[in-house]
């Protein structure tokens, strides 16, 4: 799966690793098209596809009226009559015009057709807050995508896996909602080779390991559980950070793994916690894992209520916050 | 000044020359607090600004069209000028630039010129766009059905008319025959997107076509032009008639918004072009040419307003920014649940 054609490797931005892994599959495939708003000679609100349409032409880099269940239900018919269109929402606050073809649409023509078609498609979309976006620009919204079956939700955390996964995403057969954390796109570095690679989808990543507890996040949030296991290190504390990369579907072996291993979990979100994705995880350690464990499960997640401009460092969970939840588990 | 009687006669139904001063004195005014919210974003005193330099015109025709008190506004974020025309003050406008607790509209929880001002009859509008055209058909429904004669102007851009929202409002509003105007602030472009990537035609008003109701252009530089077929179209509304579309044709003079660079999609010349469309300017041309204002009176107007927008850029800043506890309020009428 993981075939790593090029060894030349470049420190990129996850703005330069999405960008190449564009370029790559375009090159590569000519049914891969890209739709969206702004994404033609303004390279998209990111930059994201940023000389691509002088590259591919008019044609396959489609700068789209602004209408989001258009984008997202002509990519449908695109994926179902041989195109791999990779539709860009420019801030996932905005799927929700579009949020019945792909939950109605996209997500059962599969099901629906006893197989007989497929929506081979990814909606590319920046999320979560740290930006000073306000509350719609901000959001983090997976778990309305995770409890649709037949849809895989995918979140990067850094700029290996983004181009990884999103090379994964446009071979996958099955429609991917492909949510990039906006707060880290130009934040760090990572080694990324030149060539074409893919990071299977499903597969989480161990990104730091530790004895004592277990920290199960994705996204943005990968950083903050890191920030929090430097500053617990300090005390003595060893912390395993596990990062989902693909929330749906999850690598249940990757977390049975992790919490046998220190019996104390965090589980770590963006979201509102109430419905959160997180639960899902939280559940299914209960049904799967409860013999391992030795203290509660503590969910760390953004607060109920919309996303807010001038509090939002108030808002987002921090390292602070997640090192509250590390005590709370491990002094039960 | 020329006589007073002679100039009466050839100002057009409804607008005396103490109005149509007073409306220069609001683009003015809009420009200049325009100007200052750029320069606080480059300042990095705020993280964000939009302006709406080339539709003042429209925006302050508009807002003099409507009955103050009675109609009301649904707006979108490009709308400064309809606001500060509609008794939204300065002072309230820097409030929610520097996002301060005190801030009317939101308190700081929304991006700036997301107004909400219920009672100067201003409605709360989000970032979705479109979204706001479909709630002015409900209020306008609303206001018919409790027999008020209450009409609803509902704005937005050209690009906002390729939402499927959109369509549905209008669709409705037409069927319902409800008291709304719809103003379609047609700068040309989406954010980088121009018009003909938006839709195949090149009036925004043919659409009106398509949902049974009236569509009609205006020069959206003019604030005269758009005032006259503004009113027109309420007093239609008024009478139980229908809404209108009206299309004022304007142009965006800036970048989108302080996160955006119209560099990378639009030549130095096409922007250069633009300047002379100024509609201060222009109004400024119009009412001397009929006598309503002299060099003087423009240098004092100018002052006024600069002095108007500095006072209320110093106090807004010194006012303080919401703190945590602030951040669990009105989730639900009872408070946060959690
Ligand atoms: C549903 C939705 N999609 C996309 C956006 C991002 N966006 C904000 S403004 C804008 C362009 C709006 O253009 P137009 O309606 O012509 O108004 P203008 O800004 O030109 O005044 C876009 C695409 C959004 N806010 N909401």
């Amino acid at each position: 799966m993981a075939t790593v054609q090029a060894t030349k490797q470049t420190q990129l931005t996850m703005v330069q690793a999405l960008q190449s892994a564009l370029v790559e599959e375009m090159e590569r495939d000519e049914d891969v098209v890209i739709l969206g708003e702004d994404i033609g000679p303004r390279g998209g609100v990111f930059l994201i596809t940023e000389g691509l349409i002088d590259k591919f032409g008019a044609d396959r880099v489609i700068d789209t009226p602004l209408a989001e269940a258009g984008i997202i239900g002509a990519a449908v018919g695109m994926a179902m009559y041989g195109l791999k269109p990779i539709a860009e929402i420019q801030f996932i606050d905005f799927i929700f015009p579009g949020f019945d073809l792909l939950v109605s649409e996209a997500a059962k023509i599969r099901y629906r057709s006893a197989g007989q078609f497929g929506v081979p498609m990814v909606i590319r979309s920046p999320y979560g807050g740290g930006v000073r976006g306000g509350s719609y620009h901000s959001q983090s919204p997976e778990s309305y995508f995770v409890a649709t079956p037949g849809l895989k939700v995918v979140v990067p955390s850094n700029p290996y896996d983004a181009k990884g996964l999103l090379i994964a995403s446009v071979r996958d057969p099955d429609p991917v909602v492909f949510m990039e954390p906006k707060k880290i796109y130009r934040a760090i570095k990572s080694d990324v080779p030149a060539g074409t690679y893919e990071v299977p989808l499903g597969k989480a990543a161990l990104t730091r390991e530790g004895k004592h507890v277990s920290i199960i996040t994705y996204g943005a949030m990968v950083h903050v559980a890191l920030e929090a296991a430097d500053a617990m290190a300090k005390e003595g504390v060893e912390v395993e950070v596990l990062d989902l990369r693909t929330l749906q579907p999850y690598d249940t072996d990757a977390i049975m793994h992790t919490i046998a291993k220190t019996g104390h979990v965090v589980l770590l979100q963006e979201a509102p916690r109430i419905g959160g994705y997180t639960g899902e995880i939280a559940a299914f350690i209960a049904e799967n894992g409860v013999e391992y464990l030795e203290g509660p499960i503590v969910r760390v997640a953004g607060w109920d209520t919309a996303f807010p401009y001038a509090l939002e460092k108030a808002y987002m969970p921090n390292a602070q916050r997640v090192i509250r939840g590390i005590k709370k588990t491990l002094n039960f | 000044m020329k006589s007073e009687p002679k100039v009466r006669a050839s100002l057009p139904d409804g607008l005396t020359a103490d109005t149509l001063r007073e409306m220069y004195y609001r683009m003015v005014l809009t420009r200049m607090c325009d100007d200052r919210a750029f320069a606080l974003n480059r300042q990095g005193k705020i993280p964000f600004a939009a302006t709406c330099q080339g539709h003042e015109g429209v925006q302050v025709g508009a807002a003099y069209a409507l009955k103050r008190g009675t109609d009301w506004l649904v707006p979108y974020y490009r709308d400064t000028a309809l606001a500060l025309s509609y008794g939204v003050t300065p002072r309230e406008q820097l409030m929610c630039l520097f996002a301060r607790k005190a801030d009317i509209f939101s308190s700081g929880r929304q991006f700036p010129n997301h107004y909400s001002v219920p009672d100067r009859n201003i409605a709360s509008i989000s970032s979705i766009i479109a979204a706001h055209v479909t709630h002015g058909v409900g209020m306008a429904l609303a206001f018919r059905m409790r027999k008020q004669p209450i009409v609803t102007l509902i704005t937005f851009g050209e690009g906002s008319t390729s939402e499927g929202e959109w369509h549905e409002a209008l669709n409705f509003a037409s069927i319902h025959k409800v008291p709304a105007v719809f103003l379609c602030e047609n700068n040309e472009f989406a954010i980088s997107v121009p018009q003909k990537l938006q839709m195949a035609i090149t009036n925004v008003a043919d659409r009106a076509a398509g949902y049974g109701m009236p569509g009609v252009i205006c020069d959206g530089t003019d604030p005269v032009a758009t005032y006259t077929v503004v009113r027109a179209a309420v007093e239609r509304a008024r009478a139980g008639e229908g809404p209108t579309l009206i299309e004022a044709k304007c142009y965006r003079a800036m970048s989108h918004t302080s996160d955006d660079n119209q560099a990378t999609y639009r030549t130095p010349q096409e922007i250069e072009a633009l300047k002379s469309r100024d509609p201060i300017p222009r109004f400024e041309g119009w009412l001397k040419d009929r006598g309503l204002i002299d060099d003087e009176t423009i240098a004092q107007l100018k002052k006024k307003a600069q002095a108007e927008v500095d006072e209320a850029t110093d106090w807004a800043e010194q006012q303080p920014p919401p703190t945590e506890e602030d951040l669990y309020t009105h989730v639900y009428a009872s408070g946060a649940l959690s």
